[in-house]
């Protein structure tokens, strides 16, 4: 035997030198994979059912009130372009809405997701840095100055805030009854809190001193919710939904949940008329406005797709072990035989 | 005559001693500089280099973009991070290398050396010595700059070097001084010469120098042989002095040391390829996209201006479009990420740490671990082809053991008696105290015949104690060092020292012989030298009686026809044992003596005198004279010698061409010696239905003897097929006509299609004609089609123009495996080059990219490491392809949804950590660690080595399937979100698809479904796996909250506006049976997909693997495979006695050189300081002996052997049809039959291994086989003698390859896919016919 010091260069003996580390090494045997995908094909069955039967149970209603249609009562106003046209879609429950009503206005065919949407604000600004008031981010280009003041809030998000309103009315024997919107807590706790943030500055109107408000607003942020002081600023719920880009072109936003005592248990059967206040042009892009009321589940609002697509999935799960189990028959059994 | 150097230098002018006259020319001084950057310029230099990487010029030009803000669709920093990273690893690395070339270079150039300084002896440092110097070198020196040799310590001014690092050659090589200069001895007189050398510009030619000395108005020339080289090492000279003509950079060492080509592999170059694909790809989607963006400006975004008014230099919808195709290049840059070559790096970089650390590649012997010289070829080793070998220190230890012999009709050395186990080896100490411990010798009737005095056992010793060239040292009493020219020289003379007859010393006269404990002088009269005509040697000497003999050792084949007629009875006794010795592929030599009288050894001396003196011819008139007194000698008998092979050589062979590995034998050697190794490592065998031995010397011969080759394959081919498929192929006839194939090779079905039952063998002239560009075809065809091929007495370029050669027509990867200075050029040339870290030095080492010290381990380094990284790194391209495509395409799909804008779907944190943190770890484990079968059944299954070659795991097929899932899960994870998202509300009635959300739920899915692949692609989880799988996984959701939190956005609320995004979604239901549907419709097509192959078409290694899989379940209750293992080993050990049938192969292996017999009686090398050689001789006394064998390689015979005349193909196996037709029957049955039949019949009708009717299933047939192909592993691991152990099962390998084929194609097929229906039962009939084979 050679002594120890010739071995110097002797490799270590250990596992992981050796390749010998102890490892699990799974193989894709019948055992494992027919019964898996059985296993997974009935749960998603189950969740698929669950999921469908829920989403059945939620009621929806949709009404389109872009005025395209000549017999549409907002075609005036779509038509014209009179500022705080007011226009009514009228509907009827059949049935009661159940549980609390949730009020949307939904844009189709709108561009939130374009790049700048995304990239033209300034959050130094929007989080209540009165240094950006003065010196906005370029990013909010072409909405930074109008001409050489600074706009607030800056940038292409801000300056395209959707201004149309609704309020809902309940038609009662003839008479109409305004259901209350509630408009608190629409927007994520987490922009209204922590996000957004109004300046130190009270009022809130010296902080927006020297800035002009974005072109297409018809009043300064400070102003948005004349009824409700601390709905104002960027901290305002409409706003910090709109600035809560769309991933898609065709989205809801949430407008008003329907909280009032009187509607606590949903919305009973009867007649009842929406007003609009009519003033986002959408005709020139080929958009589509509509409000929708909506209940919710665990699951959210209805969405047939997801209970239809874990059902469809589950039966080629099961389809899928059948072939296999066929295949691993055929052609592993009769050799046993 | 003094013109400043212009960079060209003409010529040196260096005058001794005079550093004001050397310094006019500038020449560089001894200091040298290896390293490549300094503090200062590291940054810089190394930046600059690192830029002229495509794809780090590529992702700069990226980054360059990203600063343009209308273009700008991603933070710059989503590209400068990676880079950055990248940049730094590969700066560091590149600073370490530098950093140790720095440590280096100072410990060179701070070497003290002595420099003679008015007269005395200065220390200096080696880099302040100068041109012109006179340097003073001491025993085991390094040369610290080319010197011009002045004067040695040694009589005649000799100088012994040892040049291993130069050439790599190991034996000590003679120089020589001027012997005006060998006079000037002392320092004195050293410090007043002022010759001026006059001499070539600074060049790489090792072996050339010329130039002039002048001095006291004479002109000396100079030579080659006056010079010492730096990286020489001074040996048995006490001291010397030298005059540094070439220093630093200048020095012939320096100028050699050129940067090696660098070498890629084909997957490599394949990446590149796709690499460029996607690039155009890339470029595809972003016109697409573009044209997308242009339309969308026109229908929609103009009208939308009111809202989304266009940045300030778009003015129409044509820039916008343009704008938008480089938006979109910048977000999918991603499907090429640059993590990929760092990546692969690494891993790499894994795999090479691997090889070094691989205990069994370790040699204990020589403390030599294997070295993954180059990292960046190790998966090419999966997928070798050709192997290119060396034969001598490669093949064989070059050790030469004297091992029988034939004494006067008496055969000695075999040992008969096979029962007693392990003969035991004669202890010579007792009967002869000098006795060379390492000599062994196991048959005692040989030292019982010299010890009852038998006369010819005494004179056959004595010649071999006196017929020699052999120089002995002994320092002290009975320690004798034989220092021999040829190793096999080195072993008769130690053989005859064992037995009695001890050569003590020689004179130029005299040779003292200790023959049985008595001194006995001899008187040397002549030494007629061995030359490679005459294929033997003789002296000639006068006894102390006076009596004159002539003793002569030599070639069989020249010796008989020099006996005298009356030895004929034993001639023909001898004969017989020359056979039985070559068939055991001994090199062999016959012995022969002849009593000369007082006149005739007169008469002849005078001949001899004349013939010497004369000027004409001498060469000739001197063979003449030996042929003359050569004569009418008296057989003694004849000695067997073996060539060590290295251990587990013929194994390795075996188990390489299992593997469809097909080796080349490229040898300097003679014909016979490259056979004779053909033979005993198995590359040859009697059952090989013939081999084809090419040796024409002009172009029409060998073309002819190619053809005859040709034709003799086609026919035999032809026929066989007649006999085994005939029936089922009617159209063989047609084959056959298509046979005779004139220049344009056949195409390479034909060629598959002959079984490689042949051989050839080439010489290396008739190489050199095969070689030529109207020929190399044919050659190449007729080589490959057979099973072995061996070129002998090939030069260093021709080893070169093979490989390159197979390289150019066969497109496979070759590897060339070698050890010495010869082989450097095809080692070089070969896509993977392998040194053996043997004794002949480190230049093939140096040379290589992976060195390790036995031939052995060549079969652990290709189908164990080399399978695995072909197999890791095929895994992590496709998966990594895929999870770039899958992460990317996202962003395709969403441009509909964005108006073309270039909007990303993730948060731009997301992008630039997907690649380097969330992903890049359990991939890299997978890269690294993953194995699919076991390395002992890699060995086992040499079958499973085959996909690398055909390059089946990844290639471009693999790559669009990877592409095709990666889109899919790409499809799945923006569709199945959209579907669900767009109209879908929180719980609180809060809209879902907001971008945010969106955006994390789709990373969030991207994550797991990549995870979940991972884990599906690894198949060997190991704890870092799981680590870094899990803690992926965790990474990226912590990552992701921290990102999303309040802390980040207060600091950088423009960048980190996703705040909340994260905690926010994914307490939503929704959002997790979102990700949970898109996961499982992403992951299960595949895992069906799988599933179903495996089942369908299951490849070998899923069929191993999932066989060792019920293995292990079965071996926990019993543990009996490893006794059946044994068994079948002892079983193997067994049969291998009397097996070999041995045809006649006489090898005649007098490896040796010409010239030192005059060197002997000229006395020239008589003298070694004592002191010198005891250095020498403690340094080298294990091989001192081997490392005299370079002599051989050194010189390049000339072409004039006489086999030239013999005829053209002749064929040492003709017409043995019986084992062809039995072999082809069997390879056709296994192809013809249907295969019903064939699982009944398996293939492998081997007697001793396979009782198979009982056998049913191919991968039953497959275990069969692997017992045998196991039972050589089991050997060596038993602790048998393996080289001895395997004789027999080889042929039983070898046919089992073609059982392999026939059970291969049936598991390719579809008849009988899937695995063993009972793979216990089967594994239980495996081990039970093991263990009756082993009984």
């Amino acid at each position: 035997m050679p002594k120890e010091q010739d071995l110097a260069n002797r490799p270590d003996n250990t596992a992981f030198t050796q390749q010998r580390l102890p490892a699990w090494q799974p193989i894709l045997s019948a055992g494992i994979v027919i019964p898996g995908f059985v296993l997974i094909g009935l749960a998603f069955i189950g969740i698929g059912v669950a999921l469908f039967l829920t989403s059945r149970s939620i009621q929806v209603q949709e009404f389109d009130y872009t005025g395209v249609d000549t017999t549409s009562s907002c075609y005036m106003c779509s038509s014209t372009n009179v500022p705080n046209c007011v226009c009514y879609v009228n509907f009827t429950l059949t049935t009661k809405f159940q549980g609390m009503v949730y009020f949307y206005y939904a844009l189709s065919n709108y561009f939130q997701s374009h790049r700048k949407f995304g990239a033209s604000r300034d959050y130094y600004q929007l989080s209540g840095d009165t240094t950006y008031f003065t010196a906005p981010l370029d990013v909010c280009i072409p909405f930074q100055y109008a001409n050489t003041t600074p706009i607030v809030p800056c940038g292409l998000s801000a300056n395209s805030l959707f201004n149309d309103t609704f309020k809902l009315y309940q038609i009662v024997n003839g008479t109409t009854k305004l259901v209350p919107f509630d408009g608190r807590g629409i927007a994520w706790w987490s922009d209204y809190n922590i996000k957004y943030q109004n300046p130190k500055v009270t009022p809130l109107k010296d902080a927006f001193k020297g800035t002009a408000k974005p072109v297409n607003w018809p009043k300064p942020a400070y102003e948005l919710d004349t009824t409700d002081p601390s709905n104002n600023g960027f901290v305002n719920q409409d706003f910090l939904v709109w600035m809560r880009r769309a991933a898609l072109p065709n989205f809801w936003k949430l407008y008003r949940r329907i909280t009032d005592p009187d509607y606590v248990g949903g919305l009973p059967a009867g007649n009842y008329s929406i007003e609009i206040t009519y003033n986002y042009p959408v005709i020139s892009f080929n958009g589509k406005k509509r409000v929708v009321l909506s209940n919710v589940s665990w699951m959210g609002g209805r969405n047939p797709f997801l209970g239809i697509a874990y059902l469809v999935v589950g039966s080629l799960c099961i389809v899928m072990s059948i072939v296999m189990l066929i295949v691993y028959a055929k052609f592993k059994f009769p050799d046993d035989v | 005559m003094f013109k400043k150097r212009p960079p060209p230098e003409e010529e040196r002018r260096v005058r001794a001693n005079d550093r004001e006259y050397n310094e006019k020319f500038q020449y560089a001084s001894n200091c040298i500089m290896t390293s490549k950057y300094n503090v200062i310029t590291f940054l810089p230099v190394n930046l600059f280099e690192q830029f002229q990487e495509v794809a780090n010029t590529y992702f700069l030009f990226l980054l360059i973009l990203q600063l343009i803000p209308q273009i700008s669709s991603l933070s710059w920093f989503t590209t400068i991070v990676p880079l950055v990273l990248v940049l730094s690893i590969t700066a560091v690395k590149d600073a370490t290398d530098d950093y140790f070339r720095h440590k280096s270079d100072n410990q060179v150039n701070n070497r003290q050396s002595q420099v003679v300084i008015h007269g005395s002896l200065q220390k200096e440092k080696w880099m302040n010595v100068r041109v012109g110097d006179v340097i003073k070198l001491e025993n085991n020196q390094f040369v610290a700059a080319d010197l011009l040799l002045l004067s040695s310590s040694e009589p005649h001014s000799l100088c012994y070097i040892e040049t291993a690092e130069l050439d790599g050659e190991t034996n000590m090589k003679v120089r020589q001084s001027l012997s005006v200069t060998a006079e000037l001895g002392d320092p004195n007189n050293l410090a007043s010469f002022n010759g001026e050398v006059v001499c070539e510009p600074p060049n790489n030619k090792l072996d050339r120098f010329c130039g002039l000395l002048y001095w006291r108005e004479t002109k000396y020339p100079l030579s080659n042989q006056n010079m010492l080289l730096r990286g020489c090492v001074l040996r048995n000279t006490e001291y010397c002095y030298g005059l540094v003509i070439f220093a630093g950079p200048d020095t012939k060492l320096m100028q050699n040391s050129g940067r090696t080509k660098f070498k890629r592999t084909s997957i490599d170059r394949l990446m590149n390829t796709l690499v460029l694909w996607i690039f155009c790809f890339l470029v595809c989607m972003g016109v697409i996209l573009a044209v997308g963006n242009a339309v969308w400006e026109v229908e929609v975004g103009s009208r939308f201006h009111s809202f989304l008014a266009w940045d300030l230099p778009v003015d129409n919808f044509l820039f916008s479009a343009f704008l938008s195709f480089w938006s979109y290049v910048i977000i999918l840059n991603t499907v090429v990420p640059i993590s990929l070559y760092v990546s692969v790096e690494v891993i790499r970089l894994g795999h090479s740490y691997f090889i070094n650390w691989d205990r069994q590649m370790y040699c204990p012997q020589c403390n030599t671990a294997a070295e993954a010289r180059t990292t960046t070829l190790n998966e090419e080793l999966g997928q070798v082809e050709y192997i290119f070998s060396d034969k001598t220190g490669t093949l064989t230890q070059n050790i030469m053991s004297f091992n029988k012999c034939s004494i006067s009709g008496r055969a000695y050395g075999e040992v008969i008696d096979p029962m007693a186990g392990q003969p035991k080896r004669l202890d010579f100490s007792s009967f002869n105290p000098l006795a060379d411990p390492d000599f062994c010798f196991y048959d005692n009737s040989l030292l019982e015949s010299v010890k009852l005095g038998d006369p010819h056992s005494h004179e056959f010793f004595r010649l071999l104690s006196l017929c020699h060239t052999v120089m002995s040292e002994e320092k002290k009493e009975g320690e004798l060092v034989y220092k021999a020219q040829s190793p096999d020289e080195g072993a008769l003379v130690t053989a005859a020292r064992n037995f009695g007859f001890m050569f003590r010393s020689r004179t130029p006269g005299t040779v003292t012989v200790t023959e049985l404990g008595r001194p006995v002088t001899y008187t040397l009269l002549a030494i007629l030298d061995f030359n490679n005509i005459r294929k033997r040697m003789s002296v000639i000497v006068r006894n102390p009686e006076g009596r004159i003999r002539l003793y002569c050792k030599g070639a069989d084949t020249l010796l008989f026809e020099r006996l005298h007629p009356c030895n004929h009875h034993l001639m023909n006794v001898t004969t017989d044992h020359l056979n039985e010795y070559a068939g055991d592929g001994l090199r062999t030599l016959v012995l022969a003596y002849r009593d000369l009288s007082e006149e005739q050894w007169e008469e002849w001396a005078e001949n001899h005198r004349q013939a010497d003196m004369s000027t004409d011819c001498r060469d000739d008139r001197l063979a003449a004279t030996y042929e003359h007194i050569e004569q009418d000698m008296m057989l003694l008998g004849a000695t067997a010698i073996e060539d060590k092979l290295q251990e587990g050589v013929p194994e390795t062979i075996a188990i390489l061409s299992l593997a469809n590995i097909k080796i080349w034998v490229l040898t300097g050697d003679k014909q016979e010696t490259a056979v004779n190794i053909g033979y005993s490592c198995k590359m040859l065998t009697d059952d090989m239905t013939e081999v084809f031995i090419i040796s024409g010397y002009t172009v029409q011969r060998v073309r002819e003897e190619l053809r005859r080759a040709r034709e003799r394959m086609m026919d035999i081919r032809g026929g066989a097929e007649d006999t085994g498929g005939g029936r089922d192929l009617p159209s063989g006839g047609e084959k056959q006509q298509q046979c005779p194939p004139p220049p344009a090779p056949p195409s390479s079905t034909t060629l598959d299609s002959i079984s490689g039952e042949f051989a050839l063998v080439i010489n290396g002239h008739s190489l050199a004609h095969a070689l030529e560009a109207d020929m190399e075809g044919e050659f190449v065809w007729t080589a490959c089609a057979c099973r072995a091929v061996i070129c002998c007495r090939v030069t260093p370029l021709q080893k070169a123009q093979v490989v390159e050669l197979i390289k150019k027509h066969k497109k496979a990867v070759t590897l060339a495996i070698g050890d010495g200075a010869n082989d450097v050029s095809m080692i070089k040339t070969a896509h993977i080059g392998v040194g053996i870290s043997g004794q002949e030095g480190i230049q093939a080492v140096l040379a290589s990219d992976y060195s390790f010290s036995q031939f052995r381990f060549l079969q652990r380094l290709l189908l164990v490491h080399g399978r695995w990284s072909y197999l890791r790194m095929c895994r992590f391209l496709c998966y990594f392809f895929y999870k770039n495509f899958a992460f990317t395409m996202v962003h395709f799909w969403f441009g509909f949804f964005c108006g073309f804008s270039a909007q990303t779907v993730y948060d731009q944190y997301f992008i630039t950590l997907y690649n380097i943190v969330y992903t890049s770890l359990p991939v890299l484990a997978m890269g690294i660690f993953d194995q699919d079968v076991p390395e002992q059944r890699s060995l086992e299954y040499p079958k499973l080595y085959e996909p690398g070659q055909l390059n089946l795991l990844f290639n471009k097929r693999e790559f669009f399937i990877c592409i095709a899932q990666g889109i899919y899960t790409s499809v799945v994870l923006f569709c199945v979100p959209y579907a669900i998202f767009s109209q879908a509300t929180q719980g609180t009635g809060e809209p879902l698809a907001d971008y945010q959300t969106f955006a994390v739920t789709t990373a969030t899915a991207l994550v797991i479904v990549v995870s979940v692949q991972i884990a599906l692609d690894t198949g060997y989880w190991t704890v870092i796996n799981h680590f870094f799988v899990w803690g992926s996984l965790c990474i990226f959701f912590s990552i992701m909250v921290a990102m999303h939190s309040q802390t980040l956005f207060s600091i950088f609320p423009q960048q980190f506006h996703f705040i909340g995004s994260a905690q926010c979604t994914l307490v939503q239901p929704l959002v997790w049976l979102t990700i949970t549907l898109a996961t499982v419709i992403c992951i299960l097509p595949v895992l069906a997909f799988r599933f179903l192959k495996l089942d369908l078409k299951p490849q070998l290694s899923d069929t191993v693997r999932y066989t060792q899989l019920v293995r292990q379940k079965k071996r926990k209750p019993a543990g009996r495979c490893m006794g059946g293992v044994r068994g079948g080993a002892v079983g193997v050990a067994e049969g291998r006695l009397g097996a070999r049938g041995g045809s006649r192969r006489s090898g005649y292996a007098f490896a040796h050189q010409e010239g030192f017999g005059e060197l002997i009686t000229s006395g020239k090398n008589m003298r070694l300081s004592s002191l010198a050689l005891a250095n020498f001789a403690s340094r080298h006394s294990s091989s001192w002996i081997d490392t005299l064998r370079k002599k051989k390689h050194s010189t390049t015979h000339p072409p004039q052997s006489a086999s030239g005349e013999s005829s053209p193909a002749p064929s040492y196996v003709s017409g043995s049809a019986p084992p062809l037709s039995n072999s082809s029957s069997l390879l056709g049955g296994s192809q013809d039959t249907p295969p019903e039949d064939g699982t009944r019949t398996p293939p492998v009708t081997l007697p001793q291994m396979a009782p198979g009717p009982h056998i049913n299933t191919a991968p039953a047939s497959v275990q069969v086989l692997s017992a045998g192909i196991l039972t050589p592993t089991s050997v060596r691991s038993a602790g048998g003698d393996s080289s001895s152990g395997w004789t027999l099962s080889l042929g039983a390998v070898q046919e089992a390859l073609i059982g392999w084929r026939g059970v291969a194609a049936r598991i390719s097929g579809t008849s009988s896919p899937g695995l063993p229906p009972n793979p216990r039962k089967q594994t239980t009939q495996c081990e039970m016919e093991r263990q009756t084979d082993g009984t």
